[in-house]
């Protein structure tokens, strides 16, 4: 990713941003990302988002911690070192199910975060690439990557006016 | 967006079946006992010379279980309803007409107990034997003795009617039925006259419900169910027979939800608040097995004999110890697995599979929390079970359904009714 150029357009209002996502991707515009201070309901919706596999990367998380925690306990009270303990055999079962389930549920939250920092590339030495700081503030930032779509900037700077973004910009990065 | 009212039509057909539904179980009941009495009955008597057995006990006990199981379902339709003006919450706006007509089969389930309480009251409860308390008596004891004060107050010293047992049936039911009165008829007014007035009016008496309802349910749980293992108690009982109730109630509500929809009603409830319903059974079938699972732990692992008796006479029985397993299997296992991926909560053809299977998997839990201490070696699953489980559930859907028709299927004029059209999870 180097010297890669964007063309932003920055909208006030939620409901205009919706609309103007519809807008710009039935003009066959690829929208590279969109930025907002707040969770819009919906917007993965209108930017045609598939469903996240992070479910199914915690799941697996928690069948290792659900297997970790049987071997652990089957292993240590049946054969490393088996101890009576209240009368009951050497593999109670359901004495287990406490370990099983803060084993299951701790191997699920944390696959799941470290899942997700290292799909969304977080990471403490990551360089953030910041289009516009006001998206932290109270404006919502659209940013369309010049180099994916084969229009030229006027053209895209009229299709944003028109859809209702409030001014349009654009911003160059050349990082690694 | 507008919304037109709704109203769901009691269709003489659908009628029609409930009827075949409540005269097919009566004559499988019928049938069960004539079986009974003519078969394997000298067989039963030889596990219980000192009580004679007869089919009479266990059709006392079925009938039993299905007070307690339908009770809940009205009951907790009422809570359900309260819940949701007590949270403010707003995405149920379009539902709650559905879990409030349960709430019109309390009159019939209070005259069903007591009666049943009086017709076979002996058979189900062992602590209603006299002799019991008579020290002279060779069946003193005293275990029981020290509890009568529960069950016989304030005619402690010759009992002969459980007062105060009786009294906290009559209160219970009183009270929810009153408190149900009231909140149905609130929700009517507002229908008519609109405004906020009614839903604040609504709220304040959901709130003092909630708090009635805690105490209330625990302690029905203990009377009507923890009291027939009479030596045995647990702290958690009440919460555990809630949970039951709980999640059952959730279960019938997505399922009428689902089929109401399917019928082109309902036009108003979408994808998202199937998925709240989803999550909610999903939830609450979890709640209910860490409920279960952690009386048993308790129970298990202290290995104090008076208390393990209880899982003794379920688990490790060979009438009951498959059931007890299709108990987890129908209410953990299943829900658990089946409703786990997000799509499953969404769409109906998964919960239409699993919500009937959790609803007939807590009738089995009610069923081994009650058959076991009192049929013991004598109980058993078949017709007769089957039978009253059809006449009760064709009752319980008529008097529902009928109340369902009779006013619009969700409040035009209630507050939250926008927040409700525009819910998006």
């Amino acid at each position: 990713m180097s010297n890669s150029k964007f063309i932003l357009g920055v909208y006030e209002e939620e409901d205009i941003l919706l609309l103007a996502i519809k807008n710009v991707r039935a003009a066959g515009v690829k929208i590279h990302e969109v930025y907002s201070p707040f969770p819009v309901h919906g917007i993965d919706d209108v930017l045609g988002y598939k469903r996240s596999k992070l479910s199914i990367a915690a799941f697996m998380f928690g069948l290792l911690g659900t297997s970790l925690a049987l071997t652990l306990q089957v292993g240590m009270m049946g054969f490393d070192w088996p101890m009576i303990i209240g009368g009951k055999d050497f593999i109670p079962y359901p004495s287990f199910v406490p370990v099983i389930f803060e084993l299951t549920v701790l191997l699920a939250a944390y696959g799941m975060c470290f899942t997700f920092f290292i799909i969304s590339d977080l990471k403490p030495w990551a360089k953030p690439r910041i289009f516009d700081l006001r998206i932290t503030d109270d404006k919502h930032v659209m940013a369309i990557d010049l180099d994916k779509n084969h229009l030229d900037v006027g053209k895209l700077d009229k299709l944003l006016k028109d859809s209702g973004a409030s001014e349009v910009n654009q911003k160059n990065f050349d990082d690694v | 967006m507008t919304t037109v009212e709704e109203r769901y039509d009691f269709s003489a057909k659908a009628k029609k079946n409930l009827f075949v539904t409540i005269g097919t179980g009566i004559l499988i009941t019928v049938l069960g006992i004539v079986l009974m009495s003519t078969d394997g009955h000298h067989e039963d008597v030889a596990h219980d010379a000192e009580h004679g057995f007869s089919w009479v006990n266990r059709l006392a006990v079925d009938i039993w279980i299905n007070n307690i199981y339908f009770t809940g379902l009205a009951i907790v339709g009422v809570f359900f309803f309260a819940l949701q003006y007590a949270a403010q919450a707003g995405w149920s706006a379009s539902i709650k007409r559905i879990p409030l007509a349960f709430g019109n089969w309390l009159p019939y389930a209070g005259v069903l107990m007591l009666i049943s309480f009086f017709a076979f009251g002996h058979d189900i409860f062992h602590w209603t034997h006299h002799d019991l308390y008579d020290i002279n008596s060779h069946d003193f004891d005293s275990i029981i003795n020290n509890k009568k004060g529960y069950f016989y107050w304030p005619l402690s010293e010759h009992p002969s009617v459980p007062v105060f047992f009786i009294g906290r049936m009559l209160l219970f039911f009183g009270l929810w039925y009153y408190l149900f009165h009231k909140l149905r008829n609130l929700a009517f007014k507002e229908d008519l006259e609109g405004g906020t007035a009614a839903w604040y009016k609504m709220r304040k008496l959901s709130a003092a419900f909630l708090v009635i309802f805690a105490v209330s349910s625990s302690v029905a749980g203990w009377d009507w169910v923890m009291s027939i293992d009479t030596h045995w108690f647990s702290t958690m009982f009440g919460w555990y027979v809630f949970a039951s109730w709980w999640v059952t109630t959730l279960a019938l509500i997505t399922f009428i939800v689902i089929i109401l929809k399917e019928k082109g009603l309902l036009s108003i409830v979408n994808q998202n608040h199937i998925h709240d319903l989803g999550k909610f059974v999903f939830a609450f079938s979890v709640f209910w097995t860490y409920i279960w699972f952690s009386q048993f732990l308790l129970i298990y692992y202290a290995n104090i004999p008076e208390e393990t008796i209880y899982f003794v006479e379920r688990w490790r029985n060979d009438q009951y110890g498959t059931i007890f397993f299709v108990n987890l299997f129908l209410n953990f296992v299943f829900p658990f697995l089946l409703l786990m991926p997000r799509d499953a909560k969404r769409h109906s053809a998964i919960l239409k599979v699993v919500t009937p299977i959790v609803i007939f998997g807590h009738w089995i839990d009610f069923y081994l929390m009650i058959t076991p201490g009192t049929l013991k070696a004598n109980g058993g699953y078949g017709l007769v079970e089957f039978g009253t489980m059809l006449v009760y559930g064709g009752a319980f859907l008529y008097v529902v359904l009928n109340s369902l028709s009779k006013a619009p299927l969700f409040a035009k004029n209630d507050p939250m009714l926008q927040e409700s059209l525009h819910h998006h999870v």
